[in-house]
């Protein structure tokens, strides 16, 4: 297989392989759904077979980009199509083309009308993510970053529920105003740099042929963190995501929580802080404020959400508070717990958003008090949200835990106040999942209509086991991913916190020695650290 | 006193599009086919759009000095003679539809070509005037030409009382101009005075004039009615065909006589914002889909503006500073045009006989109706808001890097607050169109067939919008050159 793209194409081909699917989707007739049903799963499964080649193309202890492709595509401005993939975006992709053939899956029964149309758009929005991920050129970046809207839009607003259309422009208006900022941001950079190429920039800024006043690196670092904070979202500018959320098919969540959330993590991770090192220094406190207050906010509200889905919503905005604060404390190992965050909460809250989509294709309602006692009539069902619950609340050897975990660890190590008040977040959440479980499935069946219920199909079981498989060996071989993302979040932070003195940081800690250049000993070193508390 | 021959190839396009016009009338009383004269009028567009590289070939002063031919006269009769053909191929089976004279439309099709093409080539005010008033007048015509629809005669006649004030105020601003400076060629008016009152009030009666045949704020209050009582081709070639010759007009005084630039950017800085607000918050509030898209269209002019007060603050740098903002009016033009008779096509055809489906409402569900119609529209509106992989996204880019650019942050982001409002109007027509189930009688009739001609429209121009989505390249190495306006 790997001879196949021995001419180091891989990368495109991970962005385009799924618009020849749409595209030979869209030459077939609609009204055979079962044949649209299978060509569409057969694409993203390929697509997810070739992604796992990217794990051979990145080497361990590699913090460069890798599988580079780079090729003039405009001239004036130059503009170029350049991809790479590193330690960050690795994983990530990998999650979307994962997450891909299970939102198809998902859909399988219970989109039944425009089918054709909407497996187009899901293999769509694919091709948009992928290509955020794996974009090295910021005009590009922004290409894609735009495209995924549509897609998007379309899955809320045809499929949705009642409320979808208000949700769907909702969801395109944020992000736009968001993103137009970062394009002006983008310009002005290509001004002062005469490039749009993200390597050649970050290099400039780091040996300081590039220099930016404080001022306007301060307003471009906005630009940039506005737009990836609506997506994020982070608090206050998350309020178009319980709405987005609720309306959105269960394809639709589980690729809105699963991947696009992440987009603008990544973002910070791939563009703020190694761009504007100093401005996010600056800027780190009052980030990690609102990360905090979105982490407990987040929790509070989901704690009294009376709809299981926007429950889940909201617990989102709580858990990518976490890694929105791992990423501005500045440690590698909070940095690491970020990127790890981000997969896990990708598969943990996937797992939720589709057993809430399962309740919801046999009952049509998300309203906690229409369920109760479902443990009853469908007990694998109860199981599977419980293993679903757990790793979302962080319970250890599931994955939920390695993220937050390393996150507080290195938080704890800049910041302990920081951390202390996230802590909170991990209590909260315990709080609002045990309890809306209890009340979902624990007790007696209080509604007629709920005696009934058929238990998880075929189908249903051989999605939720292959998520429930992916938690626990997240949890347990976590350093299968550590190993491969240390190098590049280590990059990221040596650009940020250049020759910090690392046991200064704060008094009493252990001192480990760090030896700034070999990012392979640090990233080997934290590994006891997780592995003691187990 | 004969024109020598290169002085007649430099205007040989205006003489081929004015005398296929004249053929046309004079052919009337002797052929009866309808669809003759449609074909005449495409050989005559097309006849003057292959004469356009007869005139690019040969550049240089014409008639001593009243026309210039120069890349810059170049590409705009190229974009003349596209929008052109165009709106005579999608005119046909609505002239058809609507029982109306085909000769006489597609005259007049043809003399509005010529006009613009004498408009965006002109390098003397005088010639200039007569270019407007030909393209004015065949539009005040075209735009009555439904003539037992009251709202056609409305628009007609709003039209032409505007804009013949409109037009004296621009003679007005020619007579000052010359009393300024004792030339009205702008080749001679390098040693101009830009201090002097009389210059200053003479172009501001010019640029008065112009704003109102590009429906720039505060004088565009009569786009929407116009647009909207018009036949639909007709509103589709008044966005993009006339709009452009202005815009030609425009940039080339202000962008290239030294005495008029500098001092002009705030003018525009204000008109481009006010532009922009007023088109786009009226947008928000339509609900008949073609005075939505005339609204986007006074939306757009601002967006254009903004590049000219690129133009206008780097005009004085003399590195060759101000040459993308020059590319940025020029591209944004040719993917606005394309667009614009796009979706206007499209409008025209769903509009049905007696142009009766035009509210949100019947737009509604055209997703399953029509998939292929909602798809081209829907693409149409991404380019208008400017999203990627269309012709409309390079535009607003290169209109974006113009601004920031010159170090015009404000207006960059007061474009990006403009952009987001826009979306929500757009989005809305696509919501209704996919999203939206229609009424039960609307969901029973049959889909329209789009014939022939009206497909071939559509392809060029959805091909076009992509094609310049993703390839802007050749068309961007073209206009990129510093000596765009021959000087």
């Amino acid at each position: 297989m790997s001879a196949l793209f021995q001419g180091g194409h891989l990368l495109s081909i991970l962005i385009f392989f799924p618009a020849v699917g749409a595209l030979a989707l869209l030459l077939l007739r609609g009204d055979d759904h079962i044949f649209i049903r299978r060509i569409a799963l057969i694409v993203s499964v390929a697509e997810f077979l070739f992604s796992l080649l990217l794990l051979r193309g990145v080497p361990l202890g590699s913090g460069d980009y890798r599988l580079v492709e780079y090729g003039a595509w405009i001239n004036s401005p130059p503009i170029h199509y350049h991809l790479g993939v590193d330690g960050i975006s690795l994983f990530l992709v990998i999650l979307t083309t994962f997450l891909t053939p299970i939102s198809i899956l998902a859909s399988w029964s219970s989109i039944s009308h425009r089918v054709k149309e909407f497996f187009v758009m899901l293999l769509m929005l694919e091709v948009g993510v992928v290509g955020v991920f794996l974009s090295l050129d910021l005009f590009l970046f922004f290409l894609f970053w735009e495209v995924m809207l549509i897609p998007m839009a379309m899955l809320i607003g045809i499929w949705g529920h009642e409320r979808r259309i208000y949700a769907a422009v909702k969801f395109v208006l944020y992000t736009m105003a968001g993103s137009i900022l970062m394009l002006v941001g983008i310009i002005w950079l290509y001004n002062a740099s005469g490039t749009f190429d993200l390597p050649t920039i970050q290099q400039m800024i780091q040996t300081g042929t590039l220099v930016l006043e404080p001022h306007a690196e301060m307003l471009l670092f906005l630009a940039f963190f506005v737009a990836f904070a609506v997506k994020v979202p982070l608090f206050p500018l998350h309020t178009w995501l319980p709405d987005a959320h609720v309306e959105a098919p269960t394809a639709g969540s589980v690729m809105l929580a699963g991947v696009l959330l992440k987009m603008g993590t990544y973002g910070m991770i791939r563009f703020c802080l190694p761009l504007f090192p100093e401005a996010s220094r600056r800027a780190a406190p009052w980030v990690a404020a609102l990360a905090i207050i979105g982490i407990i906010y987040g929790a509070l509200v989901a704690l009294v959400q009376p709809n299981l889905k926007k429950l889940v919503a909201y617990s989102s905005v709580s858990h990518l508070g976490f890694v929105v604060l791992g990423i501005f404390a500045f440690r590698t190992i909070s940095m690491q717990g970020a990127v790890y965050q981000m997969l896990a909460h990708g598969i943990s809250t996937g797992a939720l958003f589709l057993l809430v989509g399962m309740l919801y294709d046999r009952r049509h309602t998300f309203e906690i008090s229409e369920y109760g006692g479902l443990a009853t009539p469908m007990p694998k069902m109860a199981a599977f949200f419980l293993f679903a619950a757990l790793s979302s609340l962080g319970l250890p050897i599931l994955n939920g835990f390695v993220g937050e975990y390393l996150i507080l660890l290195g938080t704890y190590q800049s910041h302990w106040q920081w951390a202390s008040w996230a802590a909170l977040g991990v209590i909260l959440s315990a709080c609002y999942l045990l309890w809306s479980y209890q009340r979902v499935f624990f007790g007696e069946v209080t509604h007629a209509k709920n005696k009934t219920l058929p238990d998880a199909s075929g189908r249903e079981r051989f999605i939720l086991v292959t998520m429930s498989l992916v938690m626990l060996w997240m949890g347990i071989g976590s350093t299968y991913f550590t190993r491969r993302t240390g190098a590049s979040a280590q990059a990221v932070i040596d650009v940020v916190e250049p020759q910090r003195p690392y046991e200064a940081a704060v008094p009493g800690e252990p001192t480990i020695q760090r030896s700034v250049n070999s990012s392979q000993v640090h990233v080997i070193r934290q590994k006891p650290a997780v592995e003691s508390v187990r | 006193m004969f024109p020598r021959s290169d002085d007649i190839l430099r205007v040989l396009p205006e003489l081929l599009w004015c005398g296929f016009g004249m053929l046309a009338m004079l052919m009337q009383p002797f052929v009866r086919a309808k669809r003759f004269y449609t074909g005449l009028a495409l050989v005559g567009a097309l006849a003057g759009t292959a004469a356009a590289f007869a005139a690019g070939a040969t550049p240089g002063e014409g008639f001593y000095g009243l026309i210039q031919s120069d890349v810059f006269s170049f590409f705009f009769r190229l974009l003349i003679g596209l929008v052109s053909v165009l709106v005579i191929l999608a005119a046909d089976s609505y002239l058809e539809r609507e029982i109306l004279p085909f000769a006489e439309f597609y005259a007049l099709v043809l003399f509005a070509t010529a006009g613009m093409g004498v408009l965006a080539s002109a390098r003397e005010l005088l010639t200039a005037f007569i270019g407007l008033e030909l393209s004015s007048i065949s539009s005040y015509i075209l735009a009555g030409f439904r003539r037992d629809s009251v709202k056609s005669s409305e628009a007609s006649l709003k039209y032409f009382l505007l804009g013949s004030f409109a037009t004296a105020f621009f003679l007005y601003g020619i007579a000052l101009v010359y009393g300024a400076t004792g030339t009205t060629n702008l080749g001679y008016m390098d040693s101009a005075d830009s201090g002097s009152t009389l210059l200053k009030l003479g172009l501001s009666l010019i640029l008065i004039g112009l704003g109102f045949k590009v429906a720039a704020a505060p004088f565009q209050i009569w786009t929407p009615d116009v647009y909207e009582g018009a036949p639909t081709p007709v509103t589709a070639l008044f966005s993009a065909g006339p709009k452009a010759a202005a815009f030609a007009l425009l940039l080339r005084i202000f962008g290239s006589v030294p005495a008029a630039t500098h001092f002009w950017f705030w003018a525009f800085w204000v008109l481009a914002v006010l532009t922009m607000f007023a088109g786009n918050l009226g947008a928000l509030l339509q609900t008949n889909v073609k005075r939505l898209l005339a609204y986007s269209s006074i939306a757009h002019a601002g967006y254009i503006l903004v590049a000219f007060a690129a133009v206008t603050f780097m005009a004085n740098d003399l590195n060759g500073g101000a040459t993308p903002a020059y590319a940025a009016v020029l591209f944004y033009l040719l993917s606005y045009a394309l667009v614009k008779i796009g979706a206007f096509t499209i409008v025209s055809e769903i509009g049905g006989a007696g142009e009766k489906n035009l509210t949100l409402d019947d737009y509604a569900g055209l997703a399953q109706r029509q998939p292929f119609a909602a798809a081209a529209l829907s693409l149409f509106l991404l380019s208008l808001l400017g999203l990627p992989v269309t012709a409309g996204f390079f535009g607003k880019f290169y209109i974006f890097k113009a601004a920031v650019n010159s170090h015009l942050i404000w207006l960059a982001v007061l474009m990006g607050v403009n952009s987001v409002i826009g979306a929500y109007y757009y989005l809305r027509l696509i919501v209704v169109m996919y999203m939206r189930d229609g009424s039960a009688e609307v969901m029973a009739a049959a889909p329209v067939r789009f014939p022939m001609a009206v497909n071939v429209v559509l392809a060029i121009t959805v091909i076009g919008t992509v094609y310049f989505g993703l390839f802007p390249n050749q068309v961007l190495n073209f206009i990129l050159q510093p000596n765009l306006i021959a000087r």
